[in-house]
């Protein structure tokens, strides 16, 4: 009889653990899916969904809606997601002025946020949350690496550029933190300008070594095609934002030789990295860009935490996450103190393989970094 | 500093005379036809689609500008002749809603056909490279080009309305709707082709913009809103406020954002700087067209109170 009770206990038992682990997941991903930043957006969600697909989990469900890159659209979706369909875990916004409108709002309504690219350093520092997770970066974090990068190349004085939005300000202090040289001159250019005549101008004029230009999207592909049809040869570093796979085959042959910096590559040399770019390719028809990237991870970190814990106990589903037992197609990945990932960040040279326009890793630009915020945030 | 300054100016003529391109058909088909088409940006679309997709195919730039050319105006009639024509006696707002659906129309079907990536474009072989033009300044030949381009055609827009009998009718058509049609010309034709040549003008801003931009879907929007500050500033109807218009608001641009920066460097540190005066730039065309609109609230050649 006893033993009897045991055996039922343990079954009980069983049973409340199998359903708590069994919670479904509903994720809302809000992203640029139309104009300018589209492909973006695009390439994110896809990569997210990939992972989705192979892991086939009936437990997971997700909404996906387009933001059209204005914050007053991904507020509004934010909400309807949040009351009308009842999500658990918000995800997808590529601009970081988005996510300033966006994020702070939902962690305080208790929703988890991953993010998939943006990361102001606002949300990286006294504004951390503990249901805010970054898993792509924090804003600076390419930017420095491009900073160290220009000074150990032994470029003196460089031009710097990006457009005024909160990433674009990370942008360049992240730049001028690890740059060792002197800057010539430093231009804020209007998010989703595509004229770029004048600062051309200007870098012409400014007696510069180098320039740094963080341009993602279309922006990008306007900068590098004027900047060739210019005559400036004053040589360009970038993030890999300004020279990502999607933005390669709009520039053209003018983008080879290119030195970006960028914390994937799809020579990454990992099993998990090989399987995600052969099978994005074998699903999409085109090669995963590095927002594609992170897309695939944040879905995989996700699932990982679904397999740990139950959404219904936040504290035990945030420990989960925080652990980030899945893997990476970075290789190895770790939270730092404030849930930004310490990483390593390579330099890399647009490079043709065949017909196509690709990145290849030619070298470390920072190991382990961390972002510079993460002794502001007490959590 | 002279030859980066001139240099400047340059651009400002360049910017202005792409954007003439545009505001030209949309204050042509205003003017005629009283109607609002926010539609007009998808028509710039489609040249720059139309430019790159047939660049691509066959291999020559110059094939492309053609196809640029001819798929705007065949979208422009189409467009015309079986949703605009309906439009015409409705009041403003159900043009707008009506236009607003065309931009989402476009917009999607482009992305169906296209994809959501931007298309390659670029210069051919012989407009590549540089000049050197007086005082020493280095120039894109391709915007040299464009410039030259954006010259001839207002010429040629100005012949058009000033010289021929189209010009005739399209200006007895802006002065008073119904009588010309009393008087016996066929104004449903007149108004296809007033469309089709606005279309037209729009599809070449779209190609040579796509050549040193990129092509997206999307990419009309931005400028259709630049295109109605320039004819809300010279004057609704006129091509002579739409070419003032567009320079002015090319050169505000231009120079604010190279300008500003500097002025405001003068007192206060380098980056804040930066930050504020080219803050101020992207707000600075606005801020010169409530001046217009305060001082002359029917715009610079604006004939209507």
């Amino acid at each position: 009889m006893k033993g009897m009770k045991t055996t039922i206990a343990a079954v009980a038992a069983l049973l409340v653990a199998g359903t708590a682990q069994a919670d479904p997941v509903k994720v809302g991903m809000i992203t640029t899916l139309s104009g300018g930043g589209a492909g973006l957006g695009i390439d994110a969600r896809d990569g997210f969904m990939l992972a989705v697909k192979q892991a086939n989990n009936p437990e997971l469900s997700v909404v996906i809606e387009d933001d059209q890159r204005k914050p007053d659209v991904a507020v509004q979706l934010a909400d309807k997601m949040i009351q009308q369909e009842k999500v658990d875990v918000l995800t997808g916004i590529i601009w970081s002025n988005l996510a300033m409108a966006v994020v702070p709002s939902a962690v305080a309504q208790e929703k988890l946020y991953l993010s998939v690219n943006a990361a102001p350093s606002q949300l990286a520092g006294k504004g951390c949350n503990a249901n805010y997770f970054s898993v792509s970066y924090q804003n600076d974090n390419l930017h420095e690496a491009a900073g160290g990068y220009a000074s150990s190349a032994g470029y003196e004085k460089a031009f710097i550029l990006a457009p005024n939005y909160p990433a674009g300000k990370d942008s360049l202090a992240g730049f001028k933190r690890f740059f060792m040289g002197d800057i010539a001159e430093e231009v804020y250019t209007k998010l989703g300008q595509t004229d770029y005549a004048a600062e051309i101008a200007q870098i012409r004029a400014s007696g510069a070594d180098s320039v740094f230009f963080f341009l993602p999207g279309g922006m990008g592909i306007a900068f590098m095609k004027q900047y060739a049809q210019s005559g400036v040869d004053i040589p360009l570093i970038g993030p890999a934002f300004s020279m990502d796979q999607g933005i390669l085959g709009a520039v053209g042959d003018e983008a080879i030789g290119f030195k970006n910096t960028s914390n994937w590559s799809k020579d990454i040399d990992n099993p998990t990295n090989k399987a995600f770019v052969e099978t994005f390719q074998a699903e999409y028809g085109r090669l995963p860009s590095l927002y594609a990237s992170y897309g695939f991870d944040t879905a995989n970190l996700l699932l990982s935490a679904m397999g740990k814990a139950s959404i219904s106990d936040k504290e035990a589903f945030r420990d989960a996450l925080r652990a980030a037992d899945f893997n990476s197609v970075r290789g190895k990945f770790v939270f730092g103190p404030n849930q930004h990932p310490i990483q390593d960040i390579y330099v890399r040279e647009v490079v043709k393989e065949g017909d196509v326009l690709t990145n290849k890793i030619v070298g470390i630009a920072l190991s382990d970094h961390a972002d510079a915020y993460a002794s502001e945030c007490s959590m | 500093m002279f030859s980066l300054f001139l240099e400047q100016l340059l651009n400002s003529l360049q910017s202005g005379l792409m954007l003439f391109l545009m505001a030209s058909g949309l204050t042509l088909v205003f003017g005629v036809m009283g109607l609002i088409n926010l539609a007009h940006g998808s028509l710039y679309m489609v040249g720059a689609f139309a430019c790159a997709a047939v660049a691509a195919w066959t291999g020559s730039f110059w094939l492309g500008l053609v196809a640029s050319l001819m798929a705007a105006a065949l979208a422009g009639v189409l467009v015309e002749m079986f949703i605009i024509r309906r439009l015409y006696n409705r009041d403003h707002l159900d043009q707008v809603l009506a236009t607003f659906a065309l931009i989402l129309v476009f917009s999607e079907g482009t992305r169906w056909i296209f994809g959501s990536f931007p298309l390659f474009l670029s210069v051919p072989d012989i407009l590549t490279g540089t000049v050197i033009l007086p005082g020493a300044l280095e120039y894109p030949i391709f915007r040299l080009a464009i410039i030259i381009a954006g010259l001839l055609v207002a010429v040629g827009l100005f012949l058009l309305i000033g010289k021929t009998r189209l010009g005739v009718r399209i200006r007895a058509g802006e002065a008073d709707r119904g009588m010309i049609a009393a008087l016996g010309v066929n104004i449903d034709r007149l108004y296809t082709v007033v469309f089709a040549l606005g279309a037209a003008l729009a599809g070449l801003a779209g190609a040579f913009v796509g050549t040193t931009q990129s092509v997206q879907v999307g990419m009309g929007e931005p400028v259709l809103i630049l295109a109605f500050v320039v004819i809300v500033i010279g004057g609704i109807g006129s091509i002579k406020g739409a070419l003032i218009g567009s320079l002015l608001v090319g050169f505000t641009d231009t120079m604010g954002r190279f300008l500003l920066p500097h002025a405001f460097a003068t007192f206060l540190d380098p980056s804040s700087a930066t930050a504020i005066g080219s803050a101020l730039a992207s707000m600075l065309i606005y801020i010169v067209m409530a001046l217009v609109l305060f001082l002359r609230p029917s715009g610079l050649f604006g004939t209507e109170a």
